[in-house]
């Protein structure tokens, strides 16, 4: 299924294979530039005030943002093109703040040469926001 | 309380989304997604694409449009106070380019309740002009003290 035309496919995953981590630290205004590139203007992300009052400890993070940079650890494990992220899945459990590290880490679980797939976890510290993540990549060589 | 699941099976009207360049390249600085194939015209061409390519995530700019009357139909009901956005699953078909229409069209596949909580889930489809799918999705939202 590979597309012609890509330098880039044909990375070799193997199963029990870690892939690098993606560590990203969002400055202060991420979930305004996020906000605005989304279009998702909850004001739980963008006013630390409105976020305190419904009980949050400040403006939040947008989920499908931190799910954007286990997309990219993702195409970043198969070698950086965009058309091998066939499938991602996710679960949102808990929420992350700006300022503080985001670690994405993942473990192939299947691995044949054309297609693997990855379990991922995104961290800030001990605080799992992302669980039970799963990638499949599409790593066949191209055409 | 019975959960409200009259929405289970309805299908929304189809939206239209445009894609632009300054959006794609807008998106991939946000999320940072450095790959000159999501800013650079000529990059993506040198990799096959026929113009910028959006990042994959890039399907929650073209899919939001499809999605807020969902979220806000009040033959849904959701109670937004209590609500979280549970899970998130994608199937991506052709790539995104910039100049593509994007056509998404959405339904509500379940509504259920589980341990006091109630589920929402949404599915949306979206294909390009040529009729070609380039994003399946799945939306989960989890209400608390249904």
């Amino acid at each position: 299924m590979a597309e012609s035309g890509s330098a880039k496919r044909g990375t070799e995953l193997k199963q029990g294979e870690q892939i690098e981590e993606l560590r990203v630290t969002p400055d202060k205004y991420l979930p305004h530039r996020y906000a605005g590139a989304s279009g998702d203007f909850n004001p739980i992300h963008i006013d630390p005030e409105f976020a305190r009052s419904v009980g949050l400890p400040g403006s939040i993070l947008h989920g499908l943002y931190v799910m954007a940079l286990v997309s990219k650890a993702s195409i970043d494990a198969a070698g950086g093109d965009p058309r091998s992220l066939r499938r991602l899945s996710v679960q949102f459990r808990g929420m992350s703040v700006p300022e503080q590290e985001i670690v994405v880490s993942g473990e192939v679980v299947e691995a044949d040469g054309e297609r693997a797939e990855v379990d991922l976890v995104a961290a800030q510290g001990e605080n799992r926001v992302i669980r039970n993540a799963r990638a499949e990549l599409d790593t066949g060589a191209p055409d | 309380m019975a959960l409200k699941t009259d929405a289970i099976g309805k299908s929304w009207p189809a939206h239209e989304y445009e894609v632009g360049r300054e959006k794609i390249r807008e998106y991939a600085q946000a999320t940072g997604m450095d790959d000159p194939v999501y800013l650079d015209r000529e990059a993506a061409r040198e990799a096959g694409f026929r113009d910028v390519v959006a990042p994959p995530m890039f399907c929650v700019v073209y899919c939001a449009g499809a999605m807020a009357p969902v979220l806000f139909d009040p033959e849904v009901g959701m109670n937004f106070a209590a609500m979280v956005h549970g899970g998130q699953e994608f199937e991506w078909g052709v790539p995104v380019c910039s100049g593509d229409l994007i056509t998404t069209s959405a339904t509500c596949r379940e509504i259920y309740e589980k341990t006091g909580k109630g589920f929402y889930v949404f599915e949306s489809v979206s294909t390009n002009q040529e009729g070609e799918q380039v994003v399946r999705a799945v939306w989960t939202n989890i209400v608390r003290g249904v």
